[in-house]
């Protein structure tokens, strides 16, 4: 059978300021029809490049192909080279005979048109349909893309579909006039787990039902392994190896690819470990040699938590007023010990990372009462709680958003002193210098502002920012989750590094499972503001009691291709909306003891 | 873009350094009397080797009224700029910051201000006070503080919301060190633009001032008193606009150019 599309020393440069950059390089790599081709690489590794100038969208973003040829297989069986085609030919090929998909299914979709629109533009442009007739495909598309109620939907908006929706309707769009290639770039990265194993599973049937060829870009493994016949691993713009994707998970060739691959955590592979594990992390085996057993602690517990519920205001109409509350955090109750991790898992809109800030008293709780080593911080006032904040520092999600950028690092990680008055002069100077050696980062970065250091570099400052003050607990919302993988597992491992050096408690938020099942102690999850299940890892993972919490483990991709699980449809049920009227009152949160420290909610 | 970054911000220093000397040397070195002195034989003058720049329906020379004109032109516009930052930045910033009832306060104050065009509310200001120096620079400054406020609150209310707010929120750090160093220094460049856009503004709301007869009195020059008295002669002795409307756009320029340099010169980004 004759190649789709073959990539023959492609390479493409960007003009800036300093000169042309290469943004890929040398790369060359064949599509066969019904084939699922993975790229993936970390951010900057030019996967996305590639994917643009297959449909020569690249030009858009200032790039031009300097070199190589694209050659894309036409309906009509003749070779096109993309490289030297006319815009009048692309503009016939793409998205009549090559299909995309993209990231974001909120700006992928044109906010002021409905769907019907959205879906019939590119029939009647491409198939020359009437409005009719494109209109009855429209609903068809929609009816194989599993979109419940689609004559209804036709007549919406984008703004009143849910994400995942959305993405179908993306999804619908790029099959409009059945392309011979899809190319889905990083299609899922933006959805909740469940509702990426959805459209997982739908690309999978849709392939398989119309032949058609995938050109699927992402950046993590887990999904390679659910998704790929073959994978193309790619670094700093070249190709690093080429294979089948069991030869890639099985016996990686490449010093890079095995780095890659065992910097992923993947599901179940803590199962009889009684205690969180470092990441075995290749270059890095001194350090993991030096300590393994964990620190014996007496169980004592720092935080307690009751009943803490917080909501917020939905204000409407020209008065402003309150017409009705979300109920971001309701009746959450649980314990953390000191030197302990528990994590807090859900799906976005959960309430987990409201929970944690109004454990902070970053937002203001409704009610419920928050006890940190005897005191309940949310008692105390204006004055006493920021003394408090000593003992309880945050680490955000965003690198790039939480550090300031107008200041120098050394500043910020010294601000924490500063405003306790901790130290001064030569021994604030001395502080700060260690607090960089403990995130490994060098001295000579004191000097030097955020945007010259890369993301896990500014997480490892906002860390030594945290620990400035010697807290006894650190809330880290989604820590890691906008970092590349190789970067998370090192961030990772320093975070439990910490915890056996300081005995340092983690209030850990995150809605990765592979990642919470590596660094937990306790694992709650979260649904619709409340604990459905809170545990101890080992039970959480291995005999979850809560149909969510089954759910949600089963919608996890594993790292792994020889545990394949989207390949039917899946429907998972859709997360109910956490907004209620004024004065409703919600039950209380009533939980069973299916095994000791195991707890359920009763429904 | 870099090398035109740099090009312009040199073109905007020298223009700017050139016409402060020229507001400052000026007056030192022409005879104080030279803007006022009369040549009644060359009244409305082109351009001669006499009055390089011609003279007015006066006969006064159009190259010394100009220049001597620079410093009060100047010192107003400054002056007045200053003020509405020293005014409008607290205002915009606690605003932006707090939000909430604060917010609400302030700015409806402040929309109570802007419901006036600027103009009109320096023009009353100073109608009240009485024309002179000092009183326009207090009606200007305080006609353009809301504007200024409206724009920095805007900007608070932006970096308010940044993670690094909360992240020192979360360490311990007090409000008003978080407004000072972690709001201020972001907020800096909208200021910094807003406030040379003023400047441009400042210069022609004091020849509005002027030429409504409060702002300058005659025979003192000012720009804006000269615009002012051009405008019936225009199709008789247009230097008489042109010259004092050249030096009006040249230090707009001049202010523009250096502003957008500035703005790169705090952002640590570029260096």
């Amino acid at each position: 059978m004759k190649d789709i599309v073959s990539v023959d020393h492609l390479r493409v440069e960007f003009a800036t300021d300093s000169g042309p950059v290469v943004g890929v390089e040398d790369v060359s790599f064949t599509i066969a029809p019904g084939e699922t081709v993975c790229v993936v690489g970390e951010s900057g590794s030019g996967k996305s490049v590639t994917s643009l100038s297959l449909m020569r969208l690249v030009e858009f973003g200032g790039g031009t192909i300097a070199a190589g040829a694209l050659r894309f297989r036409r309906t009509d069986g003749t070779e096109l080279d993309v490289a030297a085609a006319s815009p009048a030919v692309m503009g016939e090929v793409r998205g009549n005979e090559i299909g995309m998909i993209f990231q974001e299914p909120m700006t992928a979709l044109n906010p002021v048109f409905t769907i019907e629109r959205q879906l019939t533009d590119g029939l009647m442009l491409h198939k020359n349909l009437s409005q009719a007739q494109a209109s009855a495909r429209a609903l068809e598309l929609l009816r194989s893309v599993r979109i419940p109620e689609p004559e209804r939907r036709l007549k919406q908006y984008p703004h009143e579909l849910s994400g995942g929706m959305r993405q179908r309707v993306v999804i619908a769009m790029a099959m409009a006039c059945e392309p011979k290639l899809l190319i889905a770039d990083e299609p899922t990265t933006a959805l909740d787990v469940t509702i990426q194993a959805e459209i997982l599973a739908l690309i999978n049937r849709l392939k398989r039902e119309n032949g058609m060829a995938v050109l699927f870009i992402t950046h993590d493994m887990a999904v390679v392994a659910q998704m790929a016949d073959r994978v193309v691993v790619m670094y700093r713009g070249k190709i690093v190896e080429t294979g089948t994707v069991e030869h890639i998970f099985t016996a990686p060739k490449e010093d890079y690819t095995k780095a890659l691959l065992a910097a992923v955590p993947k599901l179940g592979e803590m199962k009889g470990k009684p205690a969180p594990e470092r990441m075995r992390l290749i270059g890095d085996e001194a350090a993991r040699a030096a300590r393994i057993v964990p620190v014996a602690r007496k169980k004592e517990v720092l935080l307690d938590v009751r009943h803490l519920t917080t909501r917020f205001p939905v204000k409407g109409g020209i008065l402003r007023r309150t017409t009705a509350q979300v109920h971001a955090v309701e009746d959450v109750s649980f314990t953390l010990n000191v030197g302990e991790t528990l994590a807090l898992v859900g799906e976005s809109g959960c309430g987990k990372s409201s929970c944690g800030r109004s454990i902070l008293r970053l937002v203001q709780p409704t009610s419920g009462e928050v006890w940190i080593g005897g005191r309940d911080i949310g008692a105390l006032n204006h004055h006493d709680l920021r003394r408090a904040r000593a003992d309880m520092q945050m680490v955000f999600q965003d690198p790039f958003a939480s550090l300031n950028p107008y200041r120098r690092l050394k500043d910020q990680v010294a601000e924490p002193i500063v405003n306790f008055g901790l130290a001064s002069g030569a021994a604030l100077k001395e502080r700060v210098e260690e607090l960089f050696d403990r995130v490994h980062l060098p001295r000579a970065f004191m000097n030097r502002f955020p945007h010259e250091l890369s993301g896990g570099q500014r997480q490892r400052v906002a860390i030594a920012r945290a620990l400035a003050v010697n807290p006894k607990l650190i809330v880290a919302d989604e820590a890691v989750s906008a970092l590349d993988v190789s970067v998370q597992a090192q961030v990772l491992n320093l975070m439990m590094e910490l915890q056996e050096d300081l005995g340092l408690s983690y209030l850990f938020i995150s809605h990765d499972m592979a990642v919470v099942e590596r660094i937990a102690h306790q694992v709650g999850v979260m649904y619709l503001g409340r604990i459905v299940e809170i545990g101890p890892r080992a039970a959480i993972f291995e005999s979850p009691a809560h149909s969510y919490t089954r759910q949600l483990l089963s919608a996890v991709p594993i790292a792994d291709p020889s545990k394949r699980r989207f390949a039917d449809d899946l429907a998972f049920k859709p997360i109910k909306s956490p907004i209620f009227p004024l004065g409703h009152q919600p039950a209380p949160s009533v939980y069973t003891e299916v095994a000791p420290g195991h707890f359920v909610l009763k429904d | 873009m870099k090398r035109f970054k740099t090009t312009k911000g040199l073109i905007g220093i020298v223009l700017l350094t050139l016409i402060a000397l020229i507001a400052i040397v000026g007056p030192m070195v022409i005879p104080p009397d030279a803007a006022t002195k009369m040549d009644m034989l060359a009244r409305r003058s082109p351009p001669t080797w006499t009055h390089l720049l011609g003279t007015d329906q006066l006969g006064r020379d159009m190259l010394y009224r100009v220049i001597l004109g620079a410093r009060t032109s100047l010192e107003i516009a400054v002056s007045a700029v200053v003020m509405s930052v020293v005014l409008g930045l607290p205002l915009g910033l606690v605003s932006g910051y707090f939000g909430g009832w604060v917010d609400n306060v302030l700015m409806r104050l402040v929309d109570t201000l802007l419901a006036f065009p600027a103009l009109l509310l320096a023009l009353s200001i100073s109608a009240v006070l009485g024309p002179n120096v000092q009183n326009t620079i207090i009606a200007i400054g305080v006609a353009f503080t809301p504007y200024l406020a409206r724009i920095i609150r805007g900007e608070a209310l932006k970096v308010a919301q940044m993670p690094y707010v909360e992240a020192a929120r979360a360490s311990g750090t007090t409000d008003g060190m978080i407004m000072m160093r972690h709001v201020l220094p972001n907020i800096m460049p909208a200021v910094i633009v807003q406030a040379t856009i003023s400047l441009a503004f400042a210069i022609l709301a004091e020849a509005g001032l002027s030429f409504l007869g409060l702002g300058t009195q005659p025979p003192a020059a000012s720009w804006g008193l000269m615009i002012q008295a051009s405008r019936d002669q225009l199709d008789v002795a247009p230097w008489t606009a042109l010259v004092p409307g050249a030096a009006v756009a040249l230090t707009v320029l001049g202010l523009n150019m250096f502003g957008d340099v500035l703005r790169d010169i705090l952002d640590p980004k570029s260096k």
